[in-house]
């Protein structure tokens, strides 16, 4: 297998080299944000250290965790580290609802964001002759846009036709000839899907690149069945950057993590960093950003990473498909949903009992979430009306405080299951 | 003259219904009428017993969401426009009717309707006035 590479110099660094490139870097991103962004120089003076006190990577522990809480806190604008003169994009969390987790960048910042995707367009096998079909929501999401700058900087044709109506997608793809699709895994099969039932045989795809939603092996081998394409899975996420922090290589063995930009911990349950081949919180220090470097952020995505060298030639180390969440976090429809969150909501409104049950499941290709939760046994009426009222108002509180919109089920008091500890609140019966 | 009409909250899951009218059944609890109002998710039973407090507290201790409310119980003569009479006299009025349905037995020449509706002082007063006759608790529990 051939294996095209963009930037073969600092892709296939040695890793000594590569090590004192992170060294340099970090020094770099500790002193930016030390000088300009009173968040981390509070959190750095509270433990008594200043940048003189990183060398490098080794003293990476000497440095404070930055949770997605830190970035709410500081909405919107509070953890950038240049003039706001200086910004030339911002990007936002998904969720149609309450206040989003907001990103800005600069243009060295938009500049190395499409350096990375162009080498995750290589890494697919993606080159200048390809038609790049990219499906991912343009707007304040970071696919769209991400993936759009990629295929850009390596010079194919981009079709920028963002996300929904697969009619005219199925129609384009074909009319274009696209060769490359990126999309989520679940849109991608949905377009599959489409297309068998239209009766097409085959399209000019070739590869495909899918992410921000977490899919498994068996959803992979189904849609490279179906399309007859290789389907690389792309990571990241919009604090870190947005697509393209990590990505996977023709061998389909791991994600390269770009090492150059990103310094990536696996951290424990104990908040210390774990060794190769464990697996925990994976963490990310931003090493080049400008407009919002992050130290140590957590994304509580459960992974590993190999040090097994990969047969491309890329010396970048490669994490594990994304295991699980290190809390409770759930992906529903693209939007992050915390249970806690939903909790919440249901404490606000009266006349139910805040004994819940979460039940999502996956009709057709689309996520769907159920809250069952108890009815009071002192709220009752005689009336249809007020009953749905009732549910209505759960509804409401549920997107409101969780954004995220679901359907409520109201159950009779004593019948969801209880447990000794913590409660099993969430019934994931997605396979993906 | 109210009669305390139960309202019970059944899950839109199989068996609910059938179970409360088992626990019903075992306790020898008579439903001398019923209606079940229906939606997508969820039903309301609603009967007329003989002793309603104690068949909601029973009901209560198996679990079941439940509530007592005052209704109307009344003689509406069994002849066309027997009916409209009533319901005229209440819109004339302007006392709002939520439901109504109907007793599994009837007497004579007449049918028992139970209304609920949203101002029963001034309903009452109003059809007893009128000559109409309504059913009180006790009634129920002799039928």
């Amino acid at each position: 297998m051939e294996h095209i590479i963009w930037n073969p110099t600092m892709e296939c660094m040695p890793r000594e080299q590569l090590r004192t490139l992170q060294d340099e870097r970090l020094r770099d991103v500790v002193r930016r944000v030390y000088e300009n962004v009173p968040f981390y120089r509070n959190k750095m003076q509270e433990r008594g250290i200043t940048p003189m006190d990183i060398r490098g990577v080794c003293d990476i522990e000497l440095l404070p965790f930055t949770e997605k809480q830190d970035l709410r806190d500081h909405y919107p604008f509070g953890l950038f580290a240049v003039p706001q003169s200086e910004i030339v994009r911002i990007h936002a969390s998904s969720g149609t609802t309450g206040k989003p987790t907001v990103v800005g960048y600069t243009g060295g910042d938009i500049d190395r964001w499409s350096e990375l995707m162009a080498r995750s367009m290589y890494c697919a096998g993606i080159g200048k002759a390809d038609i790049v079909q990219v499906a991912y929501g343009y707007g304040l999401f970071t696919g769209g846009l991400g993936a759009h700058y990629g295929a850009e900087r390596i010079g194919a044709t981009v079709v920028p036709i963002s996300g929904g109506n697969t009619v005219r997608q199925l129609m384009l793809l074909q009319d274009f000839g696209a060769t490359a699709l990126c999309c989520t895994p679940s849109y991608a099969l949905n377009l599959a899907e489409a297309l068998e039932a239209q009766g097409v045989k085959q399209t000019k795809l070739k590869s495909g690149i899918f992410g921000a939603e977490p899919w498994t092996q068996a959803m992979r081998e189904r849609i490279e069945a179906m399309l007859g394409i290789d389907a690389i899975n792309i990571y990241g996420l919009s604090e870190v950057m947005g697509p393209g922090v990590s990505v996977e290589c023709l061998c389909k063995q791991g994600m390269h993590i770009w090492e150059d930009h990103f310094l990536p911990e696996i951290i424990g349950d104990d908040n210390r960093g774990l060794p190769y081949g464990e697996r925990g919180d994976l963490t990310f220090t931003t090493l080049t950003k400008h407009g919002m470097p992050l130290l140590r952020y957590r994304t509580h995505d459960l992974c590993e990473l190999t040090s097994e060298p990969c047969a491309c030639g890329r010396t970048h180390v490669c994490m594990s498909r994304v295991m699980g969440r290190t809390d409770d976090m759930l992906i529903i429809r693209g939007v992050n949903v915390f249970p806690s969150q939903v909790e919440h909501a249901l404490l606000q409104v009266e006349g139910i009992v805040p004994q819940y049950q979460i039940v999502i499941e996956r009709q057709g290709n689309l996520d769907t979430m159920e809250v069952q939760v108890e009815l009071s046994p002192d709220f009752m009426s005689d009336t249809v009306r007020d009953i749905e009222a009732l549910e209505n108002r759960i509804v409401s509180a549920i997107a409101a405080h969780a954004l995220v919109s679901a359907t409520v089920k109201l159950c009779q008091p004593g019948t969801l299951p209880r447990s000794e500890g913590k409660a099993k609140r969430v019934l994931d019966k997605r396979q993906m | 003259m109210f009669v305390k009409q139960i309202s019970v909250f059944i899950e839109n899951t199989p068996g609910r219904l059938a179970e409360v009218t088992q626990i019903l059944a075992a306790n020898n609890i008579d439903l001398v009428s019923l209606s079940i109002a229906d939606t997508t998710n969820f039903g309301i039973l609603r009967g007329i017993v003989a002793e309603p407090e104690k068949t909601a507290a029973l009901l209560s201790e198996h679990g079941y969401t439940v509530k007592l409310t005052d209704v109307l119980a009344v003689y509406v003569p069994d002849k066309p426009g027997g009916l409209a009479q009533i319901l005229t006299m209440l819109s004339n009025e302007r006392i709002a009717l939520e439901y109504l349905y109907s007793f599994v037995r009837n007497a004579n020449d007449f049918a028992l309707i139970i209304f609920r509706v949203d101002q029963p002082q001034a309903a009452r007063t109003l059809l007893t006035q009128a000559g109409v006759k309504l059913l009180t608790q006790r009634d129920i529990a002799a039928l």
